[in-house]
């Protein structure tokens, strides 16, 4: 979902650009050298799913999957979907450019709050339990994706309050699919790849793990 | 629609430029990120329909002078607007004020059209900006323009990454779909479709980061040590203060319509 130049109130654009801000700051002192291949990874990762079309009733929706981002990467998913927002403006002409601060809370700050959230969930217990939380992950990221623009909306004008509202109609299927997507892509890494949702602590010896590979 | 899913991945590329140099392609990077956001600036925070619907004449102007694939732009900017329709027509009947027409029961106000005359305009002008200035150029560049702008060096190289790896990622998942095709998946309204798809990106998570490990150790054992230098060669020629004036220029003159229109 984004919300595009000229829609929202200048004093909305500037307090979600502040916000990106801060959290910009916050994820970016997550990351050390080390961990700059995955999270560019995970951004481009994050551009792709957008991309992908999923089917649904006579329609499609598109991915989002900030829930996953977020999981794997914690507060580094801000930085990491700020940028694939933004290649996504210029480039493809996505949102736009005023309210790039604004497209990042949306996107990122669910990213951050389902990390905390369902991150433990996620890393502890047996698959069916990590399956769970992914599944939370996943509906709770887009649920607060489509609370976030509509507050976003709302606070722009009473005009916009059905609007807003529509946004969060809209977004329901669009929860469904992205918790089943979730859980199923969570439980699939645990299998695989479970060091993937292990928290990143700087210095990590990558090099002896990609001996293996 | 299976068509368009399958080339899904493969338009993040940006446009190419008809002919290889336009009038905006000579100009330096950093000149054109800031005429773009500082232009598009101007435009957001206008306050009446003035400014904005100039503001769309010149990125209209700018994107003729960028020499862009028309083709791909009309669908962009297309892309754009099926976005806002459903907000813009909506709004005329949800702002109270002066009645100009009714459609049923329904009655669109003056302030409310005028409301979402000045989104669609900002919107497109601000799209057809960054389509004119921004996206003719490498992402690459973009992101050692930006890193001479002074954005902090760290957020410059996740998006030097991540560009490099979008089109990694894009080849993952086709080879990844190809795979699901031959094995006769076929994406419907269903459980098994999503939870499929789920393991596909699940998947292509799991093999980028790998991946993303074994470069990260090809680029240590060839001395990186965490920071990308960027080499580039970016010197302010006369045509870009030329540019860079005419713009700073347009600029003021918008501000200074709007506060007089408005």
């Amino acid at each position: 979902m984004h919300i595009v130049d000229g829609a929202l109130s200048t004093p909305v654009v500037l307090v979600g650009a502040a916000l990106a801000a801060g959290g910009l700051a916050i994820g970016l002192r997550k990351i050390d050298a080390d961990r700059l291949p995955e999270v560019g990874m995970l951004s481009a990762t994050f551009f792709v799913a957008s991309l992908i079309h999923v089917p649904l009733g006579p329609s499609s929706v598109h991915l989002i999957l900030n829930g996953l981002v977020g999981l794997v990467l914690g507060w580094a998913a801000v930085p990491a979907l700020f940028v694939a927002l933004l290649l996504q403006s210029v480039f493809l002409g996505y949102g736009g450019l005023m309210v790039l601060g604004v497209n990042t809370v949306v996107i990122a700050g669910p990213a951050v709050l389902v990390h905390l959230l369902c991150g433990p969930g996620v890393r502890r217990g047996g698959p069916r339990s990590a399956a769970i939380w992914g599944g939370i992950a996943g509906v709770v990221s887009i649920l607060l994706t489509a609370v976030f623009v509509a507050l976003a909306l709302a606070a722009t004008g009473d005009a916009f309050v059905p609007a807003a509202k529509l946004v969060l109609a809209a977004h329901v299927p669009v929860m469904l699919v992205e918790g089943v997507l979730t859980a199923a892509a969570v439980v699939l890494i645990r299998k695989v790849n479970p060091t993937l949702f292990e928290p990143a602590e700087p210095g990590a010896p990558v090099l002896e793990e990609a001996e293996h590979v | 629609m299976h068509r368009t899913l399958e080339h899904a991945a493969t338009s993040w590329k940006g446009q190419p430029v008809r002919g290889g140099s336009a009038l905006v392609t000579v100009l330096d990077p950093r000149a054109r990120v800031v005429v773009a956001f500082g232009l598009s600036a101007v435009v957001v925070f206008a306050g009446g329909l003035l400014v904005p619907a100039v503001g769309l004449g010149l990125a209209c102007a700018a994107v003729w002078l960028a020499r862009l694939d028309r083709r791909a732009t009309v669908r962009r900017v297309l892309t754009v607007d099926l976005f806002i329709l459903v907000m813009v027509l909506m709004l005329p009947f949800t702002t109270p004020g002066q009645v100009v027409f009714n459609v049923g029961p329904l009655a669109a106000s003056a302030e409310g059209l005028r409301h979402a005359a000045a989104i669609a305009l900002k919107a497109n002008a601000v799209v057809l900006f960054s389509l004119a200035f921004m996206s003719t150029m490498e992402a690459v560049t973009l992101g050692h323009a930006l890193a001479r702008l002074g954005l902090p060096a760290r957020l410059v190289e996740v998006l030097l990454f991540t560009v490099r790896y979008l089109e990694v990622i894009g080849r993952e998942y086709k080879r990844l779909r190809a795979a699901m095709k031959a094995r006769a998946f076929r994406p419907r309204s269903n459980l098994h479709t999503w939870r499929s798809f789920g393991y596909l990106v699940g998947m292509l998570l799991v093999r980028s980061l790998d991946r993303a490990r074994r470069i990260l150790a090809a680029m240590k054992c060839r001395g990186y040590t965490g920071t990308l230098h960027l080499i580039d060669a970016m010197r302010l020629q006369r045509a870009d203060g030329f540019f860079l004036g005419l713009a700073g220029a347009t600029a003021a003159g918008l501000v200074v319509l709007d506060l007089v229109g408005a």
